[in-house]
């Protein structure tokens, strides 16, 4: 019974569907064409009669796939929600009749438009199994997290407040991170006018007291594998003694490494004890605890500049090119711990733009000039030794001169640098180049001994991979904490450069990133962005030729080869974008709801009519996450689009399969559009590489379209935005006039 | 007084900002601007003068004691309040020009022959006399201004005017006698001269 496909067709008059098309000729199709069991028509298919009618065909009629021919499938979703049967969408109304103009002209070719998605949808349906499930998925509501600092205790506690296990694996022998050896921290309350006590001893009290968090000093991970649910990690000592335990998420708060000053002679670091760095500082403060802070030779500060962006923000070799967004704060902080103690020190920051992020930075900025602390916008050249003290030579930048100052102590400003363990991506290009027979590359300004945090049995490398100046995350903006590696997060200045305060909010987010990951892990669901996702991709053992493409495109190291070096997908890790699917040369990985059939079918089900008709039939292959959205917007504001266009949402263009294309030519299409996202460095995929990886495929088909005999410009690959509201239907549009121009394609039969 | 002409200050140190604190009307301000350049581009007269308010105040923290009390700057200001009113950080920009070039006079080291500070040295004088400004002894003041010679080719050049504001009713010659006051004139001096002791005070105590 489960097995037998029956299919229903459901086709809605409403919003004006029934006016400009004949409804009952679409019904007619769905029967004759498409082969559906049940073929109903209804005034108002998304109230609750409608709705209804289609539930009793489900639980009565033994409908098991139910084609929706009404609105976009972004539309409605709560409504045309039905438990254990798939579902497709034939999108009449932002695909038809939202974006033809209402004229006696246009009727017809409008009409084709809507028999063509009763036919698509009814098809889609006959190649779609509903998504059961996997039913391996393991539930362990326990949380490692990597790192024993500010940013991994908080996480530590945020999670275990909510009710699961953690354990904290520390290299060092002590908890409390770079932020324990600090005398006091940036304010984080109202009114952010002086600094506050780090706080830090709590925090390690707080872990010490609860009984659902375990400490592991002087230890790091030597191995981990499994999947989010069923992580497995080998926690070994100094000593070298190894325990095993499973883990359902990982939270990795390694935190930083300081910028070594040294690569600052021009400064003086290096050359005088009396030039400092922020750390070294703050480690002087605290000895002095708010008793006057000496120099190195013991002589009281009287005067002290603070160098901010010392290295950083400078596209110099061996400097660092961003902002590590704390040192403003951090200095304002460190010249305040002299005028706290006495008013008469002289401080001076000197800034070329100060910037003061987060609620209080603007109060505290305002706190420290009523202190009296000098800010000089200015760039400093040089710090040399003048006696027994040091001058900072600099460009005061609103007077426009060079001048200096003479202090007693200067106090360098330098960056954090993430502790990110391997760059895998570099990593696989040394191994490609010494396959190639190519010399190896001189390693390019490595500043930090590179160590593996994770050890990961991955087969795409043993780190989560890095985004950009080593950071690990993969975006800052759209999904924070995701990294590529789907349930371990990173947090804290291993995620991007970021002061106390912000780690601790960081660090809540990541514990309930990793709660999430657990929870959904073990009901076998996606996570971001195809959230609760049940569907997960399989392979044809017997058609496979262990090409490793997918093992080696998946965008999140989804897939480990086993010993025969076949595939071996890790369910739980995956994100369904369908990049592996897209990458079979051979075709044997599909989705339950999600294959080759399932689109491939879709468009041979599309009526191509002859080359005299003069309807020429474009296939467009759009992201679901940006491109098709871009397009019902652009239906809502009755934009206008070629009534020869046939729209598939596609997950990913990641997961557009080279046959795809080369059937849709095959069978007459004239032209093929296909609208990922934007790739690159500042890419808006939401999977990552997977348009980037799109375009590469796809720069290949003009070999296809050459075996054809068939013009170049006939598939077109674009990155659209979901704000491109003007611009996807244009391009469609654009692809009709070039048909146009060049003539139908001669493969109409 | 002399001493403080020669104070020593160290760059970019505190002590002329802390002057500048004690001393000049609203000077607790200057520590506070953040250099955002507003009041420079928001100044009408900002091409014409050497150093415009955000200047100032960064000489002042850098210890441009000389540069910043002998500057024909401060004296430009025509108090059209601009500055204040855009000022982010709420500075009373223009008090503080004025309370600058007051304190620069005081000190003796404003620019002697900046026109502002004559005319303001004339018209306080003129005004502080009686409590009420004395129009046609200021207008004949301001003739001479710039010496004798000058002065008569102006007075003839105004003549007609004058007459016709004669005829009028509008000036009156007897002003030249002494001129109309306020009631109590001996009061509106104990006045001054207690703001003038504060002022030495404060003064006074800066130096130690």
């Amino acid at each position: 019974m489960a097995d037998e496909i029956k299919i229903g067709a459901y086709i809605c008059q409403g919003c004006g569907i029934g006016d400009r098309v004949d409804t009952a000729q679409l019904a007619q199709v769905a029967q004759r064409d498409a082969k559906a069991s049940i073929v109903r028509e209804h005034a108002f298919l998304c109230n609750a009669e409608g709705v209804k009618m289609i539930q009793d065909d489900i639980d009565n009629e033994g409908v098991n796939r139910v084609a929706i021919c009404a609105c976009s499938r972004r539309a409605k979703t709560e409504a045309f929600n039905f438990e254990g049967v798939a579902i497709t969408r034939g999108n009449l109304r932002e695909g038809v009749i939202w974006i033809r103009p209402d004229t006696d002209e246009a009727r017809e070719t409008t009409q084709d438009m809507a028999d063509d998605y009763v036919r698509m949808a009814v098809t889609e349906a006959k190649y779609m199994t509903p998504p059961k499930g996997d039913d391996n998925t393991k539930y362990t509501p326990k949380v490692l997290i990597v790192g024993g600092g500010v940013s991994g205790m908080t996480a530590a506690v945020e999670a275990a407040k909510a009710g699961y296990q953690c354990t904290i694996v520390e290299k060092s022998g002590a908890l409390g991170g770079a932020a324990a050896k600090a005398w006091k921290r940036i304010p984080q309350h109202a009114p952010y006018a002086d600094p506050e006590d780090t706080g830090v001893a709590e925090l390690i009290k707080a872990v010490e007291e609860s009984d659902k968090i375990t400490v592991h000093l002087n230890s790091h991970l030597t191995k981990t594998s499994g999947a989010p649910g069923r992580f497995s990690a080998d926690i070994t000592t100094e000593s070298g003694s190894t325990t095993t335990e499973n883990f359902g998420a990982i939270v990795q708060a390694s935190g930083y490494f300081e910028y070594d000053a040294r690569q600052l002679p021009e400064l003086g670091y290096g050359k005088s004890a009396n030039v400092v760095t922020q750390a070294e500082l703050d480690a002087m403060a605290k000895e002095a605890d708010g008793g006057p802070i000496k120099t190195k030779d013991g002589k009281e500060v009287n005067s002290v500049a603070f160098i901010q962006c010392a290295g950083q923000r400078s596209e110099k070799e061996g400097h660092l090119p961003y902002c590590s967004g704390h040192c403003c704060l951090t200095s304002i902080k460190q010249a305040m711990y002299f005028k706290d103690q006495n008013p008469d020190i002289d401080t001076n920051v000197i800034y070329t733009d100060l910037r003061t992020p987060g609620a209080g930075g603007e109060d505290f900025y305002r706190s420290g000039q009523q202190k009296g602390i000098t800010f000089t916008k200015g760039a400093v050249s040089e710090v040399v030794a003048s006696g027994d003290a040091l001058e900072v030579k600099f460009k005061d930048l609103i007077l426009d001169e060079d001048t200096s100052e003479k202090v007693d102590l200067v106090v360098l400003a330098t960056g954090q640098v993430p502790n990110s363990g391997v760059d895998i991506e570099a990593m696989a290009a040394v191994v490609e180049g010494e396959e190639d027979g190519a010399e190896p590359e001189e390693p390019t300004a490595v500043q930090v001994p590179v160590e593996s945090i994770l050890n990961l049995t991955y087969r795409q490398g043993p780190d989560v991979p890095h985004l950009k100046y080593g950071f690990n995350d993969s975006h800052f903006i759209c999904f924070p904490y995701e990294t590529r590696r789907t349930g371990i997060y990173t947090t804290g200045p291993v995620r991007r450069p970021m002061d106390m305060q912000q780690a601790i909010e960081d660090a809540t987010g990541a514990a309930m990133k990793a709660i999430q990951a657990i929870e959904n892990a073990a009901k076998g669901r996606a996570a971001h962005p195809r959230s609760g996702d049940l569907s997960f991709p399989s392979f044809r053992r017997e058609g496979c030729t262990q090409c490793k493409r997918c093992t080696v495109e998946c965008p999140f190291g989804a897939i480990d080869e086993d010993e025969e070096r076949y595939p071996q997908f890790n369910e739980e890790r995956c994100r369904r974008c369908g990049t592996c699917m897209g990458a079979c040369p051979v075709r044997v990985i599909s989705f339950e709801n999600y294959s080759v059939d399932s689109v491939g079918q879709q468009l041979k089900i599309v009526d191509i009519p002859d080359e005299f008709e003069e309807k020429p039939r474009i296939l467009a292959l759009a992201c679901e996450n940006d491109a098709y959205p871009a397009l019902d917007m652009a239906a809502m504001n009755k934009v206008e689009y070629s009534a020869f266009v046939r729209v598939i949402p596609v997950r990913c263009l990641g997961s557009v399969n080279l046959i795809w294309i080369t059937d849709a030519l095959n069978s007459g299409y004239d032209g093929v559009v296909m609208m990922g996202c934007q790739k690159g460095e500042n890419y808006q995929c939401h999977f990552v590489r997977g348009s980037e990886i799109a375009h590469v495929r796809m720069s290949k088909v003009d070999d296809t379209l050459q075996s054809l005999s068939l013009e170049p410009e006939r598939v077109s690959v674009h990155e659209v935005a979901i704000t491109d509201i003007e611009r996807a239907p244009a391009l469609i549009n654009e692809m009709a006039e070039t048909i146009e121009k060049i003539g139908m394609s001669p493969f109409k039969f | 007084m002399s001493t403080m002409n020669q104070a020593k200050v160290e760059k970019y140190r505190n002590d002329f900002l802390k002057e500048v604190t004690a001393n000049v009307e609203e000077g607790e301000w200057v520590k506070m601007c953040m250099q955002c350049g507003v009041c420079a581009g928001s100044c009408p007269f900002g091409p014409y003068w050497e150093h415009p308010p955000q200047e100032i105040f960064m000489m002042i923290r850098a210890g441009k004691r000389e540069e910043v009390l002998t500057s024909t700057s401060m004296w430009m200001c025509t108090s059209c309040y601009n500055c204040i009113a855009r000022c982010p950080r709420e500075l009373p920009i223009t008090h503080i020009m004025h309370g600058l070039a007051h304190y620069a006079d005081r000190l003796g080291l404003a620019p002697k022959n900046q026109p502002t500070r004559k005319f303001a040295n004339l018209f306080w004088n003129n005004l502080t006399k009686k409590g009420r400004a004395n129009e046609l002894k200021l207008g004949i003041a301001l003739y001479f201004m710039n010496g004798f010679i000058e002065g008569i080719k102006t007075a003839l050049k105004m003549q007609k005017m004058g007459l016709n504001m004669f005829k009028t009713k509008r000036l009156s010659p007897m002003e030249l006698l002494g001129g109309h006051g306020i009631k109590d004139t001996g009061g509106l001096h104990a006045i001054l001269k207690k703001a003038r002791e504060i002022e030495l005070a404060n003064a006074e105590k800066f130096n130690g």
